[in-house]
């Protein structure tokens, strides 16, 4: 089969023997998990577990909040010790609500459900996979049941199953296509019968032979054909995946399902399998722990997991000094070692001054145009650096920068060691913060026209009520003086005036006074006296 | 000459019919400019600026009866977008107006809160629920911080707490390097 190009891309060293050498390890039940509760794109989940609460691996602690959100479950059973927020694994440092499980070292699994897709229409396996909490496990963690859908455009012919993992160091895909090949197999195929897709592919770079062998051999008999791709950064990018594998080279502003094809990761596709197959939500993946330490291999890790304690199974050598969660080319470093493994977590590198060198100064760029030559999206990155640099966000947008996948190509080559992903990345948060302020303040605007036109309608309809109102009082009184015209005059208002003076008259007639009986002379005494001078104080009875 | 007066009525006349005709079917209804001055403001409705809201100072803005450096919570970006907008200088805020502070909700202390229902008349965008008698609590999602319910409330139960920076609200720092490493 014929294979494509993509423009640009870089061919740095892949540092990927070290951990291949040794086969996938299982960790020993780390004492304390930290599990995040906001693991994927979207939503945060919201917590369904209380503190003190036993609860089984498997089991749901977290509901996705939305469509577009991911479950989260127990990695294992124990107890919920805290509900309480502890730091990310993100660039940030700063801290989200973390479900802390104290193991029990039972390992007891909840009940499992597993599913027959043939007997679930879309819509249901869809809510399966998101209660599974099943995401891309690429790296961008993207909830997998939105992107299994087939859509109303008709149905997608393509299914791209990415197995290039062209970032260097990281090799977690290459050792699960070695030792899973079944599994991604077969979830390859659940993925294909609920898009409907006809043709499937699996793109792996060339310099992973082990692993082409054993996903051929894994997909005899199967329509999947598994193709080799040349090795050059970044071909595990979608859409460069897509584009060397199909030749659809999908524009700006469209998406790969435009053009009937989606692409999934390999471990998503073995993450589909164990939700489906076997009733088992994702609750660990294979991550690559890779750098500065002594053995350098994969281990299936449960998520929680303080990276340290699976970086010292690695032996870490004695100058590191930080963690990179991902590849050297877009991985970022960690605020603490303590951070958990998320879903996001598909290598730890352990990196130290030696290995990897702070960059040296930045200096002019020189428009060289090195980074338009080495940019896989087609994007004009010294025109972005310069937009980013002096805040023209607009302008950046105008140039496509939300195209720009920060794969670092453009960084990697720059003569100048500009840090030009760095600069990207400043703006898209600064864009992003404006569109969030920006639909808070229209969301302001139409409150406080809704509260303006809701008060002047307030307004007006107590005038109107109390017109009304008037209006029926008049009627009344013009009806009882044409009804039934007083004996005494032709006022109806005097008429009124000595009703009123007459239930007065009565009124105080009822009233008798109390504790009268059995009185001593002298008080009877008084209260004649008083009676008298009230008598004499009082005016004459008005007349009836 | 006469028909060149013909020609040029006749012209005149045709020309008037179009622009006539353009004057009542393409008329822009309000004033756009005052919709775009009221697109970058901040929305607050805190009437800080002297105004009875965003809006009345977009109207006052467009008309020349105020300065566009009277909005505290548009800060200096909202400034430097108006005066882009219209053309003027980049004035610094007006520091009768107020400060520039960073964002921030209304928290109602529901411990002494008396159920006045003072404060859910004074804000703007009814980002307060309650009724008499009865707690009244703030929707931190919809208050804009305009602090409008601060001075209504006679027990002064209402503080105004700083919107803390999340993991999904972090933003990346502009790069910047020490200047001994690049000395």
């Amino acid at each position: 089969m014929k294979l494509f190009k993509f423009n640009g891309g870089v061919k740095p060293e892949t540092n990927k023997d070290a951990s291949t050498a040794l086969p996938i390890a299982t960790l020993p039940l780390p004492g304390r998990l930290t599990v995040p509760l906001h693991q994927s794109i979207g939503g945060t989940p919201r917590p369904l577990v209380r503190t003190g609460q036993r609860v089984l691996k498997g089991e749901r602690i977290g509901a996705a909040d939305g469509n577009v959100s991911a479950a989260i479950h127990a990695p294992t059973s124990g107890t919920i010790v805290a509900l309480e927020p502890a730091v990310m694994p993100h660039p940030s440092g700063l801290s989200a609500l973390c479900a802390i499980i104290a193991p029990d070292g039972e390992d007891a699994w909840a009940p499992v459900n597993p599913v027959d897709v043939r007997a679930l229409s879309g819509g249901e396996l869809r809510d399966y996979l998101r209660d599974a909490g099943v995401v891309g496990m690429g790296g961008a963690v993207f909830p997998s049941h939105l992107k299994l859908n087939p859509g109303r455009q008709g149905k997608v012919q393509t299914l791209v199953i990415n197995g290039a993992e062209c970032e260097p160091y990281i090799t977690c895909d290459d050792m699960l296509m070695r030792e899973r090949p079944d599994s991604i197999v077969r979830g390859t195929m659940l993925m294909a019968q609920v898009l409907g897709a006809e043709r499937i592919l699996v793109g792996i770079e060339d310099n992973k032979p082990e692993a082409i062998a054993a996903m051929e051999a894994a997909s005899r008999g199967t329509p999947i054909r598994v193709l080799a791709v040349p090795t050059r950064y970044p071909a595990g990018g979608a859409k460069q995946l897509i584009r060397v594998l199909t030749g659809i080279e999908v524009p700006h502003g469209k998406r790969s399902t435009d053009f009937g094809v989606q692409c999934f990761n390999v471990g998503t596709a073995c993450a589909v399998h164990e939700a489906l197959d076997f009733g088992r939500p994702l609750i660990s993946r294979i991550v690559t722990v890779a750098g500065n330490v002594s053995t350098p291999r994969n281990f299936e890790v449960l998520f929680g997991t303080p990276m340290a304690e699976v970086v010292r199974t690695a032996l870490p050598r004695p100058d590191t000094n930080r963690y990179v969660m991902g590849g050297p080319m877009m991985g970022f470093p960690m605020p603490a070692y303590g951070v958990p493994v998320v879903k996001a977590t598909n290598c730890i590198l352990v990196a130290s001054d030696h290995l990897f060198p702070p960059p040296p100064p930045e200096m002019p760029c020189i428009r060289c145009g090195e980074c338009a030559k080495a940019c896989p999206a087609d994007l004009a990155p010294f025109e972005l650096y310069w937009f980013a640099r002096a805040h023209n966000y607009g302008k950046a947008q105008e140039y496509h920068l939300f195209d720009c996948i920060e794969c670092g190509c453009c960084a990697y080559v720059c003569p100048s060691h500009i840090p030009l992903v760095d600069y990207y990345r400043y703006a898209k948060s600064e864009i992003w913060a404006r569109e969030r302020d920006k639909d808070a303040a229209d969301q302001a605007r139409t409150r406080f026209e809704f509260r303006n036109e809701r008060q002047d309608r307030e307004k007006r309809e107590k005038a109107e009520k109390l017109a009304a109102k008037a209006a029926e009082t008049k009627a009344k009184l013009a009806e009882e003086a044409t009804g039934a015209p007083p004996a005494d005059g032709d006022d109806p208002k005097k008429a009124l005036i000595a009703a009123a003076l007459e239930r007065a008259r009565q009124q105080k007639a009822a009233v008798e006074p109390k504790n009268t009986d059995d009185l001593p002379a002298a008080i009877q005494a008084e209260i004649g006296e008083i009676d008298a001078r009230r008598q004499a104080a009082m005016p004459a009875e008005p007349p009836a | 000459m006469l028909s060149a007066l013909i020609v040029m009525a006749g012209i005149a006349l045709v020309l008037g019919a179009v622009l006539g005709y353009a004057s009542i079917h393409f008329r822009v209804e309000g004033d756009p400019l005052v919709e775009k001055i009221d697109a970058i403001l901040p929305q607050t409705q805190c009437g800080q600026c002297g105004y009875p809201g965003c809006r009345p100072y977009a109207d006052a803005i467009s008309k020349g009866d105020a300065d566009i450096n009277q909005c505290p919570p548009g800060g200096e970006e909202g400034i430097r977008k108006l005066a882009d907008l219209l053309g003027r200088e980049v004035k610094p805020l007006n520091a009768e107006n107020g400060v520039e502070k960073p964002r921030a909700v209304a928290f109602i202390d529901e411990q002494t809160c008396i159920g006045c229902t003072l404060c859910i008349q004074a804000c703007p965008v009814d980002a307060i629920i309650g009724a008499a008698k009865q707690m009244h609590t703030v929707v931190s999602g919809l208050c804009t911080g305009c602090e409008l319910c601060i001075a209504p409330c006679p027990v002064d139960c209402i503080t105004m707490e700083t919107i803390p920076e999340t993991v999904e609200t972090w933003k990346w720092r502009y790069p910047v390097f020490a200047i001994r490493q690049a000395a």
